[in-house]
């Protein structure tokens, strides 16, 4: 067990900075989640955690000592890799054992833990088995085991399960955080899936171009997103914005239809923020933002609607409960609570 | 082909069973002429069909010499081939295993220098730097002995590449693994590189094995001393018999004696070599 302290850490490849000094403090036994879209600096981050890439400057910390110049086999940590990394050649037994048995353990000592960690994974059967001869949700569970067997400090996964089909990732999704939650280790887990992250993670960082935007717990940032990005990233679908232009309390979308905005509200230019579940439709007609109605979707339990408000450059989502039917190219007429609106620097992309 | 063409299927039969004639008919031959006495090769017409003398010229073959090679039975020639075809396969494909693996996984300065060093021996076989490596193995004293036949053919380029070609497959995060595992370089070397490359060791070693047991121009030039000659120089010695008329039956049996080693080797190994030709699958 231990926490993990990132601080200020920037790393180059060259003169090609792609991570800009990122803070972050782990504590023990807790599940972070680092999210973000392809390329901003993830799998970097963890890499740098481990022991796999350099540090160009700052301070990782692992349960209170500097792991800077630590060899990852020293730093007490395991890690379980996208496409799984197994070793081909091994039995599913040794692919386990194999660490251990760098480590000295004894014999005994070496079955019983894979043994123990097979049982918990239901592994049992496929021992003898070669890598090959299992399905992608076996062996995924295999790098978990092998993982597990080390009894180290600190978790890292990368992309654990971007490989496995929808309905198996939803079911190994839960599966590692039982784990987890029994084992109690302190994981950093890394996912550009905002779903996984929002449903795994007892914090979240997301990261940005190679910056933390915001750390939080998931509901802290479905809520106040610190910026724009954040905003748009949790959430599904996404957060629609709209340029508007705020006064007298009321945003001004397009010039013709207006929402009203909270007490408080900041003035004049600024883009908008509402997320799709939060429309509805307005009873009198008239006084509601107009949506022209381009797709629905009805997924069963919610409808999706896809639309454009005239002179708005982004698209609009808006998520109805149950199904109520919406002829397409018809125009509907939706309203928003003030308090679920959200402003933003049109410029920075700051919450205003 | 899952079409039947009754006459495509004729043709190509028939070309493979031509194919096969022209291969075999040399071989029959001489494993008759490997049964009969010295007198018989003598006559004409040459037999076709197998006389009574196989074991007894098999036991000579093993006992005693033939020709001008008479101070060394065939069986020890059989032997020296053996021990330098062996050292060369296995001298190739360790040093190739070695260099590949500094090449893929290690920055050292001058590394792509080296690289291309390595690249060029390609351009200078044995024909070429013969004269240079006759000195080079003299000065050394290695001369008339297993070293001497063995070493300068080790160094090889194609090996290192194919070894390289094959390293270069394997995923990084299987080297993140380990090393997250525990092991060290030469760990890694052993327990996972080596084992994964183990169809395409297979299978160079069934080319480098021929490859060394068929070495005439070599051998020929660094041993003078007849008991390391090899059974490939054996034979040409053999037809050179000073007085008499060559013993046919003899130096027939020789020939196929030299033919069943590389045999051997291709049968015994075929499914690791056709695995490591054709298995990409990593
Ligand atoms: N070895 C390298 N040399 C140079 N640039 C690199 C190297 N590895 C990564 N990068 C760059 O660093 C940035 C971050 O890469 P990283 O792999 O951390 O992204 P990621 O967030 O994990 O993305 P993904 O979700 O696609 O895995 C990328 O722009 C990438 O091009
Ligand atoms: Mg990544």
């Amino acid at each position: 067990m231990a926490e993990v302290s990132i601080r200020n850490v920037s790393k180059s490849y060259g003169d090609n900075e792609v991570l800009h000094g990122v803070s972050a403090e782990v504590k023990d036994g807790e599940f972070i989640v680092i999210v973000g879209p392809s390329g901003c600096g993830k799998s970097t981050l963890l890499r740098m955690v481990a022991g796999l890439e350099e540090i160009t400057s700052g301070k990782i910390s692992i349960g209170g000592r500097v792991v800077n110049n630590i060899e990852p086999k020293d730093r007490d940590i395991a890690m379980v890799f996208q496409n799984y990394a197994l070793y081909p050649h091994m039995s599913v037994f040794n692919n386990m054992a194999y660490g251990l048995k760098l480590k000295g353990l004894p014999r005994d000592e070496i079955r019983r833990r894979v043994e123990e960690a097979a049982k918990t994974l239901q592994l049992e059967d496929y021992l003898g088995r070669k890598p090959r001869q299992l399905s992608g949700g076996q062996r995924q569970r295999v790098a978990m085991g092998r993982a597990i067997v080390r009894n180290p400090a600190v978790f890292l996964f990368d992309e654990p399960l971007s490989n496995l089909d929808a309905k198996l990732r939803v079911q190994m999704r839960v599966e590692i955080r039982k784990l987890q939650h029994r084992l109690g280790v302190t994981s950093l887990y890394v996912t550009h899936d905002q779903v996984e992250a929002m449903t795994m993670g007892d914090r979240l960082i997301v990261l940005h171009d190679g910056h933390a935007e915001q750390i939080g717990a998931p509901m802290e940032l479905y809520e106040n997103p610190a910026t724009r990005f954040v905003a748009g990233f949790i959430g599904s679908p996404a957060m629609n914005f709209m340029e508007a232009e705020v006064s007298d309390q009321k945003a001004h979308i397009g010039g013709e239809a207006a929402l009203p905005c909270p007490p408080g509200a900041p003035g004049g230019k600024v883009v908008i923020g509402v997320r799709p579940e939060h429309f509805a439709l307005a009873e009198d007609g008239a006084a509601g933002l107009k949506i022209h109605v381009d797709v629905v979707e009805a997924l069963g339990p919610d409808t999706l609607v896809h639309g454009h408000i005239a002179g708005q450059s982004e698209d609009i989502v808006i998520k109805f409960h149950g199904s109520p039917r919406f002829a397409v190219d018809s125009i509907i007429a939706v309203k928003a609570p003030p308090e679920k609106i959200y402003f933003f620097d049109p410029g920075t992309g700051r919450r205003l | 082909m899952i079409e039947k063409r009754p006459l495509a299927n004729a043709i190509s039969h028939t070309v493979l069973i031509l194919g096969v004639l022209v291969v075999a008919f040399p071989i029959w031959v001489t494993f008759v002429a490997a049964s009969h006495d010295a007198v018989r090769m003598t006559q004409v017409p040459l037999p076709l069909l197998p006389g009574g003398h196989f074991w007894e010229n098999l036991k000579y073959a093993f006992s005693k010499g033939v020709g001008n090679a008479r101070e060394i039975s065939v069986g020890m020639m059989l032997l020296n081939s053996l021990i330098m075809a062996m050292m060369i396969a296995v001298g190739k494909i360790a040093i190739s295993l070695l260099s590949a693996f500094a090449i893929v996984y290690f920055r050292f300065p001058f590394r792509m220098g080296f690289f291309w060093m390595i690249f060029i021996t390609l351009m200078l076989p044995v024909e070429v730097r013969i004269i240079p490596t006759y000195k080079v193995v003299a000065d050394l004293g290695m001369l008339d002995n297993y070293w001497g036949l063995s070493i300068p053919l080790i160094a090889s380029a194609t090996a290192t590449f194919m070894f390289r070609q094959v390293f270069l497959t394997i995923p990084d995060e299987l080297l993140e693994a380990a090393r997250i595992d525990g092991a060290g370089p030469m760990r890694f070397f052993k327990d996972i590189l080596v084992p994964m490359s183990r169809t395409n060791i297979a299978a160079l070693f069934v080319i480098l094995f021929i490859y060394g047991w068929n070495q005439y121009l070599w051998p020929l030039l660094i041993t003078t001393d007849k008991s390391m000659y090899t059974i490939v120089m054996g034979i040409k010695n053999m037809l050179e018999a000073a007085e008499e008329a060559p013993e046919w039956h003899l130096i027939m049996m020789s020939a196929l004696l030299a033919m069943l080693p590389p045999i051997v080797v291709v049968v015994g190994m075929q499914k690791l070599f056709i695995r490591g030709l054709t298995e990409t699958e990593k």
